[in-house]
């Protein structure tokens, strides 16, 4: 399913952008997070997810670009009904960058 | 301590829940939930023939009756043959909940025998979805489902039930809650203030209503703040209804093949208030030309709608009968007597066009001939075409729930299913459905559970014997170079219907045709109407796919 969707726009020239998103910890969830991006074609450069402490609930960080559909894209996360919440942090959030060894 | 099966624990749950019909299809996987259902003594079911019918049933009585419905459908191409009738729901915003079988939760993944994975495949196209792991779970995911598919903006959910699951035995002490709506978002008055302050500043303003308005029973208050603030009011195709059609400030419908008066006037004015409506394409346009000169409010329950196509000047997220109630006391008691004059000589100079509105045997003719047949009590259905432009632009609807169609999907093959559950649903009304024989194809095998039933539906099919709207776009739009849209065969519908066991009656062949028609009408019962349309009749006037509503081509 995730082939099967149109070329996503050019994004790169666009500022990152870090989302924390806390959702219900059951399987299928990162499936209707990632199909929602994929599905309408925009990139998620990065992606991350494991159970909080709390674990009926796992945090989800995802590294994207900042175009002009972002904020629709935002509303619809947020319309997802295991997503407890979204916030949005600046590309200098650490949490990706202290991945990045494991990357390169 | 109540001790059941996850099966008969559904059962039960949905009877909580107030169901009272379910439309569906059996199959092994689901089989554990039928034997639990047979014992049911407050729930009917209804055999469809093809589970894309019974989806459509669920949603006929959803659409008729605003509340959410049920249907069933086994494993793998059972679950499959939903998919349509679930998206079309997701679309039109219907609030549905699909209960399908899945092979048992040890065999999942295996490519076990009808295994498909309908949760993943219904992902896009549901409110939500469910898998079920336990039947301890089905306390929780039945009440939810049906609050998700009720709360806010309404839409459909599926529950993907293993069979093992069903057949597993539960313990608990207390039956949940039967599931109601979340409470509507709190009220934003400065929004609502501000609306306001602009609807009495307006020298031009339009109201634009949309389908929103018939799920939140806002039709009333839309139509007393047109009254109060002098706004003529256009409907989108799944609002037809929310205002009189006849009503002094009715604009009639907008869009593609609105009439040209409607779009001018939006063309024209300086405000638009939109109440659960979307800004489809179909209805806009392109939408940098729609209404140009005009500020916007919108009104929505679902916030993602709000700046989606068009920056809205006042956004307000909201049910839009509560916001309509808070906001009519605020706005001022207009006559605008220069603007809807404009109007009016607007209408006169680019009126609908309807030739043939006399002759029952023509399009808009037979349109016209059955409502003169009914009351409007009478529920009509339609599949998608021709025929259902036809039916959106000259049927006089004039209540909410009256007209139900299939608008953001566009499913041919809707209207006959949906006309069943309709009548399952409102046992008391005539239920018409207009339908075009390349529709009609696509849903015919339900004439046999229309057959069984016995219900009140009346099918009236325009038959071109042709995929007209294709065909018309291909004159059009494709240098008349009609390919794989006209049929060379050509089937005898007045023989199939008698195959089915339904009355059948030919306009075509018939003396009096509109004395013939309203009998055909008043007969309780099963019956279709058969009448030939002119291939060559078009739906006009029409904006052409991506132009600007003002750049319409005939009518």
């Amino acid at each position: 399913m995730i082939e099967q969707v149109a070329e996503p726009l050019q994004q790169s020239g666009f500022a990152k952008v870090v989302l924390e998103l806390e959702v219900n910890n059951h399987p299928g969830v990162m499936s209707h997070i990632c199909n929602l991006f994929a599905r309408r074609a925009f990139n998620v450069e990065g992606i991350l997810c494991m159970p909080m402490s709390d674990t009926s609930k796992s945090r989800i960080w995802l590294l994207v670009f900042d175009d002009q559909r972002l904020e629709q894209m935002v509303l619809q996360v947020e319309k997802l009904v295991d997503v407890l919440s979204v916030r949005r942090h600046g590309a200098e959030h650490e949490v990706f960058d202290r991945l990045e060894r494991f990357f390169h | 301590m109540m001790q059941m099966t996850g099966a008969e624990l559904i059962v039960r749950l949905l009877e909580r829940q107030g169901i009272r019909t379910i439309a569906g299809i059996p199959g092994g996987a689901i089989l554990p939930l039928y034997d639990a259902l047979s014992g049911s003594e407050s729930i009917r079911h209804v055999l469809a023939r093809h589970e894309q019918g019974a989806g459509f049933m669920a949603q006929g009585m959803a659409r008729v009756s605003g509340r959410p419905e049920v249907c069933f459908a086994s494993s793998g191409p059972g679950a499959t043959n939903l998919v349509t009738a679930i998206a079309d729901a997701r679309l039109d915003s219907i609030p549905m909940v699909a209960i399908t079988g899945q092979v048992p939760l040890s065999m999942i993944g295996t490519d076990a025998f009808q295994e498909v994975d309908i949760y993943g495949m219904t992902v896009p196209i549901t409110k939500h979805n469910f898998l079920v792991r336990s039947a301890i779970e089905l306390l929780e995911v039945i009440p939810q489902a049906f609050h998700i598919a009720i709360s806010g903006r309404p839409g459909p959910v599926l529950v993907d039930v293993p069979k093992d699951v069903q057949n597993q035995m539960v313990c608990f002490e207390d039956f949940p809650e039967p599931a109601v709506s979340a409470a509507a978002p709190a009220l934003d008055m400065a929004a609502i203030e501000e609306a306001a302050r602009m609807i009495d500043a307006a020298e031009r303003p339009a109201l634009y209503l949309g389908g929103g308005v018939v799920h939140s029973g806002a039709a009333q208050q839309a139509v007393a703040l047109a009254e109060q603030a002098g706004l003529p009011t256009t409907m989108t195709l799944m609002a037809l209804g929310a205002m009189p059609i006849d009503h002094p400030l009715s604009i009639g419908m907008l869009g593609m093949h609105g009439a040209r008066y409607t779009n001018f006037v939006l063309e024209e004015s300086d405000l638009l208030i939109c109440v659960g409506a979307r800004f489809d394409d179909r209805a806009i346009g392109k939408a940098v030309q729609f209404c140009p000169k005009a500020k916007i409010i919108h009104i929505d329950i679902d916030p993602s709608e709000l700046h989606k196509i068009k920056a809205a000047h006042v956004a307000i997220n909201g049910d839009v009968a509560a916001v309509l109630e808070a906001l009519l006391p605020r706005v001022k008691v207009k006559l605008r007597k220069r603007w809807l004059s404009h109007v009016e000589s607007l209408k006169s100079r680019f009126p609908m066009q309807m030739p043939g509105r006399d002759d029952p045997r023509t399009h808009y003719g037979l349109v016209h001939a059955v409502a003169a047949a009914l009351d409007d009590e009478a529920v009509i259905t339609s599949d998608v075409g021709q025929h259902q432009m036809w039916v959106a632009q000259a049927f006089p609807f004039r209540r909410p729930r009256q007209w139900l169609t299939s608008g953001g999907l566009g499913t041919m093959g809707f209207g006959v299913p949906v006309a069943l559950g309709a009548a399952l649903a409102a046992p008391d009304r005539t239920v018409v459905c207009f339908t075009g024989d390349g529709s009609f194809k696509m849903n015919i095998q339900e004439l046999a559970t229309l057959a069984e039933e016995g219900l009140n539906v009346k099918i009236v099919l325009m038959n071109n014997n042709s995929l007209g709207l294709v065909y018309q776009q291909q004159s059009l739009f494709y240098g008349k170079r009609v390919f794989a849209s006209k049929y060379r065969g050509e089937p005898d519908f007045l023989k199939i219907a008698e195959g089915f066991g339904i009355a059948a009656v030919d306009l075509d062949a018939a003396a009096n045709p509109r004395a013939t028609l309203a009998q055909a009408l008043q007969t309780p019962g099963p019956c279709l109407i058969h009448v030939s349309i002119n291939r060559e009749e078009f739906v006009f006037p029409m904006v052409p796919p991506g132009a600007a509503n003002t750049e319409m081509i005939g009518g």
